[in-house]
């Protein structure tokens, strides 16, 4: 009789288990692809002089120099850009959990956020040049600046609201009883008993936007130097990987492969620190 | 401080007063205020770059038909000719190739980390997807050309050409390996993450009674899955596929460095295409220079806005209203 169990669909519930199982080794393999033909073909030019020098006269004829004004120019963007994004994000987070909660309005907001999120950088950095053919600025760190801000707004806030909508509304609630204003609640309940998860929604955002080449390409410019003030153009580290790899010489492309590698080095770097940050200050939440 | 002591005072004189909270309040309305100007910024975001677009692209739509543009098949801007068909039809090539190769794998393997596997292998998956988030679009550009267009130089096309040479879509004209076979296979590992993750969100709001209803009555769990869970998750399965697509439709970079970059209209998987994001990307240096050159890319930007922003309204509707059933 218990032959008989054994019947065509669970044939197929073992072909579908395995199909899957075969997909996911396809993704995780993907990943394994990816980071292994950077690393291999990164490695044998990534020098001292890289990440230590700018580019000196010839750099791009394959002599000497590396891209130390990319990799400083993307650290101003990128932190620049998060910095603006939160001072817009946070308080959007917070006024939707404190004030408004899961209202008519909290969802016209989110609803803007996730499309929003959906724009793609080319066309936040044909809307910044628009701005500037507007103003009249050219293309400088403080424009690349606020098109990244503008890139990384909505994945920082909709990371940042998804942590702070799941705080237990108990939590809220007590500070309310014994008082609280809203913003009270906002600023010293929420804030702190979501810091990992604000943390790691900055970091993600930051991580975003370091690797973002769309939206700078027709902001910020490229330039050799280190920029010195804001109104200044300044590269960044995807252009370098860019520009590079368009080179009719071998060695300017290996510099780009070794410029990928930095660069994902970075991200990251950033991602597994967000993890590991979220981790530890998860230690001092009320469960 | 001195409300505080002119409140108790007043008490001490004997005279009832609750004290004051009145600079409190006045610090949460301002707050409230404020807050809600700043909410405000990300809604009407959306309009101020549809309309910096539009009116930035004025010249060129006010000069042109709106069919002349979108059909028109040639493309020269020294002699006023904006034709963007080949560069709709590139995009679409690559979106939909990049999207036949994700969509298969990415719901299974959704569907594995929601139906089947453990815990320990959910925690596992994630990092993975997160990495895969993370990577820059460059990167990705950079894996695409050491890895995948010698693959599908090497290996794909010889293979398509040997086996498929009859099928008009296989053929092989232009065997370097850059084109949107190669296109296709970077995107569809850029939005496998976008995908994976929103689906596995979709399946999650299925509540688990369902499928204890019919693991009970004896149904093996793929029949349970596929009469009992996929068809109340349809729409949310549809609007991730669509997020994926339109997630595609924008990416610039990754794109731009393996698809060959020739304004050709593509009839072949291995055919060079040129995508509007990457017409985009390639020529904003010398726009200024020719006339209603700028207008035409920004316009090529407002379209792709507007494409995206009717496939993203209309999928994130319907997440939303899936993942609010889920909450209720």
């Amino acid at each position: 009789m218990k032959k008989k169990h054994f019947e065509g669909r669970h044939l197929v519930e073992y072909f579908m288990k395995t199909i899957m199982r075969i997909s996911l080794v396809f993704v995780a393999g993907a990943l394994g692809l990816i980071l292994w033909t950077i690393i291999s073909r990164g490695i044998p030019s990534l020098t001292w002089d890289m990440i230590t020098q700018v580019p000196k006269g010839g750099y791009y004829m394959g002599k000497e120099g590396g891209i130390l004004n990319a990799i400083i120019g993307s650290a101003y963007l990128a932190t620049g850009g998060t910095l603006l994004a939160i001072l817009l994000s946070l308080p959007i987070a917070l006024y939707l959990k404190a004030y408004i909660g899961d209202s008519k309005w909290g969802e016209y907001v989110r609803l803007s956020l996730d499309v929003l999120w959906g724009i793609p950088s080319i066309v936040y950095g044909a809307f910044g040049f628009a701005l500037m053919i507007a103003f009249g600025v050219r293309a400088s760190l403080l424009a690349g600046i606020i098109v990244l801000a503008l890139v990384e707004l909505p994945i920082m806030t909709r990371a940042m609201d998804e942590v702070i909508r799941r705080m237990p509304a108990d939590l809220e609630h007590a500070a309310l009883a014994l008082g609280s204003t809203k913003f009270e609640v906002a600023l010293r309940v929420v804030t702190r008993q979501m810091l990992p998860g604000i943390v790691t929604a900055i970091l993600l955002a930051f991580g975003r936007g370091i690797g973002d080449a769309a939206s700078v390409l027709f902001t910020a410019g490229y330039t050799d130097r280190i920029p010195t003030s804001l109104m200044r153009p300044t590269a960044s580290l995807p252009l370098a990987v860019f520009f590079q790899l368009g080179s009719p010489y071998p060695e300017v492309r290996e510099r780009g492969y070794a410029a990928a590698l930095i660069l994902t080095i970075i991200v990251l770097a950033v991602s597994f620190g967000a993890r590991w940050l979220s981790g530890r200050l998860n230690r001092y939440t009320v469960k | 401080m001195s409300e505080t002591n002119q409140s108790l005072n007043i008490q001490a004189e004997g005279r009832f007063t609750r004290p004051s909270a009145a600079p409190r309040t006045r610090q949460d309305k301002l707050a409230q205020h404020t807050f809600f100007i700043i909410t405000l910024f990300p809604v009407f975001l959306i309009l101020i770059v549809t309309i910096a677009l539009f009116l930035r692209a004025w010249p060129i739509l006010s000069e042109y038909h709106f069919s002349e543009l979108l059909l028109g098949e040639v493309w020269k801007p020294n002699s006023g000719e904006f034709g963007f068909r080949p560069f709709i039809l590139g995009t679409a090539w690559v979106t939909i190739v990049g999207l036949l190769l994700a969509v298969p794998p990415c719901l299974l393997v959704s569907i594995y980390l929601a139906e089947y596997a453990h815990a320990r292998t959910r925690s596992l998956a994630k990092p993975i997807l997160d990495l895969l988030a993370a990577i820059p679009p460059v990167v990705y550009g950079v894996w695409g050309l050491l890895a995948i267009v010698p693959f599908v130089d090497d290996i794909l096309a010889p293979l398509a050409d040997r086996w498929l040479g009859s099928v008009s879509i296989f053929s092989v004209t232009q065997p370097t390996g850059f084109g949107i076979l190669a296109g296709g296979i970077v995107l569809a590992v850029m939005i496998a993450p976008l995908i994976v993750s929103v689906s596995f969100e979709v399946f999650s709001t299925v509540p688990n009674d369902l499928r204890h209803a019919s693991l009970a009555v004896g149904a093996t769990q793929w029949q349970t899955i596929r009469n009992v869970v996929l068809p109340q998750v349809t729409p949310g399965i549809l609007a991730a596929i669509v997020l994926g697509a339109s997630r595609a439709f924008g990416e610039t970079i990754a794109v731009l460095m393996v698809v060959g970059n020739v304004p050709n209209i593509p009839t072949s998987v291995f055919d060079t295409a040129y995508p509007l994001p990457a017409l985009i990307a390639n020529n904003y240096g010398e726009m200024m220079s020719i006339p209603l050159y700028d207008a035409a890319l920004l316009g090529a930007a407002l379209v792709l806005l507007i494409v995206i922003l009717i496939f993203n309204i209309l999928s994130t509707l319907v997440l939303q209203r899936m993942l609010r059933r889920k909450s209720a």
